[in-house]
């Protein structure tokens, strides 16, 4: 059996009183690909920030364990030091700080040993060419003034730099043209061949794509089905009625 | 002519035991006598004297603002305030008296410790002496007077005579008075005609042969068509056991002139900061203040802009950050007193720990002064439930003529920014760290770089609440 990253038991979540997530059940390995699906409101996205470790979300039952530790114990920070890995749905604008200052930091706090200034550049353009992003970028402010498509390639960025052993992707492939996802969906790829991966997606254009090993459908708060690709298609194709037993 | 003061003065407080070095300190209070005593010391002409007593006169009759942060300026104790030191005296000081906190500070801006000693006002020396020589000759082939203000009243008294207490009268407010009375220290700094100073002018060096002083007294002067970058402070916090620092800047910049002046100032949190900064632009000229304010327990500073000339302009950039137990009362006035003259006002704030940061601004165009144009951007950052922030903005427009544009906000961080910086590796400290230093950022871009450097790296210090 291949090493575990990530298994959620029974977990309950409530945002501001009300309860999201309803009994989530869901082990990841390294070198799976996972994709939940769901309509909006399942509660797709707060499982992906309560992993994260977002503030808002409180757990009122269940466990998460990341490398077989149990998540309550480490910070948001350390989680990232610990390899975990979130791309935003909607990442945060913070106006004045430069996206290469802000790279070098976060792999600088993320990795055991900083960078060096000529190997980081190195690597910092093979992953911009790969995304094909311009250096531009570099010198623009976090998010600020970004498209979506530009906001989800600084994400795919962060993530090929950090390389995490648990990569958690909200809605990635929203706001992204074809040409777009493409580009973004190879960088999944290269980062999902070691690391347990987590793709939360309304669409299936993404899993033609990053062919995941499972797909759960996501009701209301708990995972009630999980398949193959095949799951995904199924889905795209007759929507989640047929699986909601409260429709 | 120590002995002479010696018997003037009456009374030391500290150690001269060679009479030809002696440390001269007047003791505690003013009178004016003591502004005659000062004035004599330092052998002024007789209507350098006369200035000082009648501001000194202004001084006592003027009541204090009531606006501002009245409370605490009304705890201001004149009569506990000494008026003079004599540069030397800086040097008596022990580098153990230096609080360890201010030390520590010093050690991670990573600043050496020869510098260190001079800030904190163990010792009037410092390496880079050679270096501030060189330059010095530099300006000194173009022309270019840069001297401490004593010394530029010596040698060029024609030139302080005509342009002293023109931009800023002794009348104008009761610390302007104060200061006028008591001077001492500063700089002087004279552009030729259609000279361009390319190194940025630092007092920085200069002050390591002169005592800086609480009551020092700038004047620049830019003749036409010239150019001068002025910088002057330190991010390292200067200590200063004396609680009341009361500067007057005077900036003239004649016809198609510019002068930028730009200052970073971390006072320690027992001084009130309270100086008056005016500039005046002539036909075609620009002024630029660039200004940063952190530290101090109240500060209330305002540089300001005369647009006198046709087609001037100013632009005013200014930061404050207030923590635990201080007041940063700052701003920017420009008034338009020409037509077709232009000005900018960006103004950035943050409060911390119950800090208090206020924006007070005054914009005035006069009637005549038609096509105006002027854009005011206020921004304050309040990082916790303690803080506070204020916006005072005065505009008065004279004509129809003109277009003004005010905008200001007031943003708290969010936690949707912790959230994702933090999901990056960075501890909250470090992601309100960056957070802050983004919302700088417009006024840091404006920095030489150094200084640049040891801001970002002060307010990284700043958010990890380890100094105060």
């Amino acid at each position: 059996m291949s090493e575990e990253i990530l298994r959620i038991e029974n977990l309950h979540v409530e945002v501001e009183g009300t309860p999201i997530l309803k009994g989530v059940n869901l082990t990841i390995c390294r070198g799976e690909i996972h994709a939940i699906m769901g309509r909006n409101g399942a509660g797709k996205s707060t499982l992906a920030n309560v992993v994260m470790g977002h503030p808002a979300y409180v757990i009122t039952e269940g466990s998460i364990f990341y490398q077989g530790q149990p998540l309550e114990e480490l910070a948001v920070f350390e989680r990232a030091r610990a390899g975990m890995f979130l791309s935003f749905q909607y990442p945060a604008v913070i106006p004045g700080v430069q996206v290469g200052t802000f790279l070098k930091k976060s792999v600088t706090s993320v990795r055991d040993e900083p960078p060096k200034g000529r190997e980081f550049r190195k690597e910092l353009t093979a992953a911009m060419d790969q995304l094909s992003m311009d250096k531009s970028f570099l010198s623009r402010y976090v998010n600020d003034g970004f498209s979506g498509g530009e906001k989800k390639r600084l994400e795919i960025l962060q993530m090929l730099l950090l390389q995490p052993n648990l990569a958690l992707l909200d809605e990635t492939d929203s706001g992204l043209d074809i040409d777009a996802l493409r580009i973004v969906a190879k960088g999944i790829n290269q980062v999902a061949v070691d690391s347990a991966c987590l793709i939360i997606t309304h669409y299936q254009r993404l899993l033609d794509l990053v062919k995941p090993h499972f797909v759960h459908a996501m009701i209301d708060g708990t995972i009630v089905q999980t398949g193959g690709p095949e799951l995904a298609l199924k889905l795209e194709d007759r929507g989640y009625d047929w699986l909601d037993v409260t429709a | 002519m120590a002995d002479e003061a010696k018997d003037i003065i009456g009374d030391y407080r500290y150690g001269f035991h060679d009479p030809e070095d002696s440390t001269i300190r007047f003791d505690k209070g003013l009178s004016e006598q003591v502004v005659r005593d000062i004035s004599e010391l330092k052998d002024e002409p007789e209507w350098m004297t006369n200035i000082r007593v009648k501001a000194y006169r202004h001084f006592v009759e003027r009541v204090m603002p009531d606006w501002g942060n009245c409370s605490l300026l009304n705890t201001i104790d004149f009569e506990n305030i000494i008026y003079f030191l004599r540069s030397s005296d800086k040097t008596e000081k022990s580098w153990d008296d230096v609080p360890d906190d201010i030390k520590n500070t010093c050690n991670r801006l990573g600043i050496p410790e020869a510098e260190q000693k001079w800030l904190g006002g163990v010792t009037a020396q410092y390496e880079s002496e050679a270096v501030y020589h060189s330059i010095r000759e530099d300006l000194e082939e173009q022309g270019v007077i840069f001297l401490d203000m004593d010394s530029g009243l010596k040698q060029y008294p024609e030139i302080v005579k005509k342009y002293f207490g023109t931009v800023v009268p002794h009348s104008d407010n009761k610390f302007s008075a104060l200061n006028t009375a008591v001077w001492s220290g500063g700089s002087f700094l004279y552009i030729p005609k259609g000279v361009s100073v390319e190194m940025p002018v630092q007092a920085y060096f200069r002050i390591n042969a002169k005592n800086m002083g609480q009551f020092e007294r700038t004047l620049i002067i830019a003749d036409e068509g010239s150019t001068v970058h002025y910088v002057e402070g330190c991010t390292a916090p200067s200590y200063s056991t004396d609680s009341l620092h009361s500067a007057v800047v005077e900036l003239i910049a004649m016809e198609g002139a510019k002068i930028r002046y730009s200052t970073v100032q971390n006072w320690s949190s027992n001084v009130y900061n309270l100086v008056t900064k005016r500039a005046v632009a002539h036909k075609d000229a620009t002024i630029e203040w660039v200004d940063g304010n952190i530290g101090s327990k109240l500060t209330m500073k305002y540089p300001s802009v005369l647009l006198k000339g046709q087609g001037a302009h100013a632009e005013v950039i200014s930061v404050a950050y207030a923590g635990e137990g201080q007041h940063q009362d700052t701003g920017a006035k420009v008034h338009h007193l020409a037509s077709n003259t232009t000005s900018n006002i960006l103004s950035k704030s943050i409060s911390k720990n119950g800090g208090r940061s206020s924006y007070r601004g005054l914009l005035q165009v006069s009637p005549k002064s038609t096509g105006c144009r002027s854009k005011v951007v206020c921004d304050a950052l309040i990082l916790d439930e303690h803080s506070r922030s204020d916006t005072y903005p005065t505009m008065e427009i004279g004509n129809s003529t003109s277009d003004l544009e005010h905008e200001a906000s007031v943003s708290k961080v969010s936690s949707d920014q912790l959230f994702y910086l933090m999901s990056r590796g960075f501890t909250e400290d470090e992601a309100m760290g960056l957070i802050v230093n983004g919302f700088f950022e417009p006024f840091t871009r404006e920095l030489p770089m150094e200084y640049a450097v040891e801001l970002n790296k002060l307010i990284e210090l700043e958010m990890e609440g380890s100094i105060g």
